[in-house]
């Protein structure tokens, strides 16, 4: 039973990391109706330029921890605000009315692009992100089961990370003017830009937002796995939690991904040693997909209605 | 003025309904393919072969199997790697396990065998579709990543994972030397082309031309959409499995599953989406387009900096390649989302006007 439930807690904790790179392909979709193959990239991006800037601020001689991290951070949050802007300047408003195809490939092409970018302008060695999370694991409920749970303190903070993003998020979007802009934006481009709401500078705002999501999610597993090219294929194991979830629904983003995160985990310990293991990567593909034979919007996804 | 169609009449519907109906059309190709059969193995060096002409025949094949499913049907897929793949390894187990099968029927079966696996990670498109479509392919890609290189069984119990093929012939023709393998992989390209091209133009590829252009519709005039969406996968993954099976056994020879990555279902899409949706033209140029660039940038991007006066390291160069790669993907769909396919049509029509601007 411990054991199970440590599998489990496991599982919703990968599952939090997962969603948090999930919300920057659901922010994206909603607002712009792009699916953007690129949030994997802006993850290695944003990680690249956060290890990066702390290790050039640490030899510049700033001393604090503390203090080289948040600066970091604030650095490397401008310069997605300023890739997000190019984006949305040479890319998006090129490619305004094209078909949703036409748009994935543009964004795949922004992929090969940000990869390309990051890695020539940081370096393209493992870093370091050192956000001072300790790394030694906890035991918890040991009164309640033998020998207790083992809890990786790391991913406890960072599952904690990524719900309060999700709260600011939602609180953004709801309670502030310019989500409320944003929203409308997703529901219907052309009768929220009747009413006068500047299509151009929504979607900066989204990718802007995006890009930050994607720093957050990039400090995280940095921190986790190193700065490193692989962080880019993050995205493609977050592609099913947002099917699963539903490609324009927020909480969807995050139920799905801890479903795929318990999923994963379960299946890797329980069902693995019989097929051979690694069987993670595309299990959650395979878990998305019974789902979408079932609903085909995904969980909380809108309703498709044919029109002829 | 150069390309007119005056005073070329046609008496019979067959004269009518041949696949040029233009007669200059007709002598372009014709030239086209004698000089890729003949012109092309006296000039060619060794290095243009193996880099650029194999890569680029074989390419253009799985490309047209993608734009039967992706411009013809209208189903976006992601898994045309593992398709690849399917056809791949289905092709070396017939090859190594049936004692004498000889090439081309192994070829075909590696294409059946990619058959069933695109049928049946096309059972979904019948219940969703656009981009969840898209990602529900990626589900084939990774799961045929892991089934090749977990399951020993389809290896041949190799410890890597890594298998050969030697010894090619066909009708007692050994597959050795560039030449032959350049013109084995071109005939087989004929072939299929011209299959695929009647399969676009006849009943059953209207059926995916409509459902590609609104299924509903498509379903109310009488097309049954199981039948067209999953003939669609069939027909092309049998190409792509076919075309994957000879880019293992012609082009690399010994391979590991890792050669056919996600990366590869991407390239795919790129050459049909920069080709041109729905145009077997399309597929040819889009392979071209994507098998020399970067060779061409590999050549190019160290030229250019040794006339600036400085030296690029290969890492240097290797992340410029991206970028550049992916910038002009992006300016591509900007400056013509229709693809090169469309870019021809344009010329020819410049053509057949001249001298007057319409």
């Amino acid at each position: 039973m411990g054991f199970f439930l440590e599998t489990l807690l496991n599982g919703l904790m990968a599952g939090m990391l997962y969603s948090l790179v999930a919300l920057g392909f659901v922010l994206i979709f909603k607002a712009s109706g792009v699916f953007n193959f690129a949030q994997g990239a802006m993850v290695l991006f944003a990680a690249l330029a956060m290890a990066r800037f702390s290790e050039w601020l640490s030899a510049a001689g700033v001393g604090n921890p503390w203090l080289v991290n948040v600066i970091a951070f604030a650095m490397a949050a401008v310069v997605m605000f300023a890739v997000a802007w190019l984006i949305e300047r040479l890319v998006l408003r090129q490619l305004v009315n094209q078909e949703g195809t036409t748009l994935l490939m543009a964004t795949l092409g922004i992929t090969y692009f940000l990869e390309g970018l990051g890695q020539s302008i940081f370096g393209s060695d493992i870093y370091k992100i050192d956000i001072g999370m300790p790394k030694e694991p906890v035991m918890a409920f040991e009164s309640v089961f033998e020998g207790g749970i083992l809890i990786n303190q790391e991913d406890l903070i960072a599952a904690l990370i990524a719900a309060v993003l999700v709260a600011a998020l939602s609180l953004f979007f709801q309670k502030t003017s310019t989500g409320r802009a944003l929203r409308a934006v997703a529901d219907d481009h052309q009768a929220a830009q009747s009413i006068g709401i500047p299509l151009n500078r929504i979607w900066v705002i989204v990718w802007c937002v995006a890009g930050v999501v994607a720093l957050v999610a990039g400090m995280i597993w940095g921190s986790k796995l190193g700065v490193q090219f692989s962080l880019a294929t993050v995205a493609l194991r977050a592609l099913p939690v947002v099917i699963l979830g539903g490609l324009t629904s927020v909480p969807g983003a995050i139920i799905g991904g801890l479903i795929i995160g318990v999923g994963e985990k379960l299946s890797e310990v329980y069902l693995g040693p019989y097929v051979g293991g690694g069987i993670e990567i595309w299990f959650a593909y395979v878990l998305a997909l019974l789902f979408l034979l079932v609903r085909p919007q995904g969980l909380f996804g809108e309703k498709i209605i044919d029109r002829v | 003025m150069f390309y007119r169609e005056n005073g070329q009449f046609k008496t019979s519907y067959q004269a009518d309904q041949q696949i040029f109906p233009i007669v200059q059309d007709r002598w372009f190709v014709l030239l086209l393919v004698l000089l890729a059969f003949v012109g092309v193995p006296m000039m060619a060096t060794d290095y243009m072969f193996s880099a650029i002409l194999i890569p680029f025949v074989i390419m253009a094949m799985a490309a047209l199997g993608v734009n039967i499913l992706v411009g013809y049907c209208g189903q976006i897929s992601l898994g045309s790697g593992a398709f690849m793949a399917v056809g791949a390894y289905g092709a070396y187990n017939f090859f190594a396990r049936v004692p004498d099968l000889p090439l081309i029927p192994a070829l075909i079966l590696g294409g059946l065998c990619a058959t069933v696996f695109g049928v049946l990670f096309g059972l979904p498109s019948l219940r969703v579709r656009g981009l969840y479509l898209a990602v529900a392919t990626l589900a084939a890609q990774f799961f045929a990543d892991w089934m090749f290189l977990r399951i020993k069984w389809f290896t041949l119990d190799t410890p890597s994972g890594s298998v050969s093929v030697s010894n090619l012939q066909v009708f007692g023709l050994p597959i050795e030397s560039d030449v032959s393998k350049y013109l084995f992989c071109l005939t087989l390209l004929c072939v299929v082309a011209l299959l695929a091209k009647n399969l676009v133009r006849g009943a059953i590829g209207r059926e995916w031309m409509a459902i590609r252009d609104m299924d509903v519709a498509a379903a109310v005039i009488g097309i049954r959409p199981m039948y067209a969406k999953l003939s669609a996968f069939a027909v092309s993954s049998f190409i792509i499995g076919m075309a994957g099976a000879l880019w293992a056994f012609i082009y690399m020879g010994s391979w590991e599953p890792s050669a056919f990555s996600v990366n590869e279902s991407f390239r795919l899409l790129f050459m049909v989406i920069i080709g041109g949706m729905g145009s077997i033209m399309g597929g040819f140029l889009g392979a071209a387009f994507i098998v020399v660039l970067p060779i061409f940038l590999n050549q190019f991007l160290p030229f250019v900096a040794s006339l600036l006066g400085v030296a690029l390291s290969t890492t240097v160069v290797s992340h410029a390649e991206l970028m550049i790669f992916g910038a002009l993907i992006v300016w591509f769909l900007i400056v013509e989302p229709h693809g090169l396919a469309r870019l021809w049509a344009i010329g020819k029509q410049k053509m057949r006007v001249w001298p007057f601007p319409y």
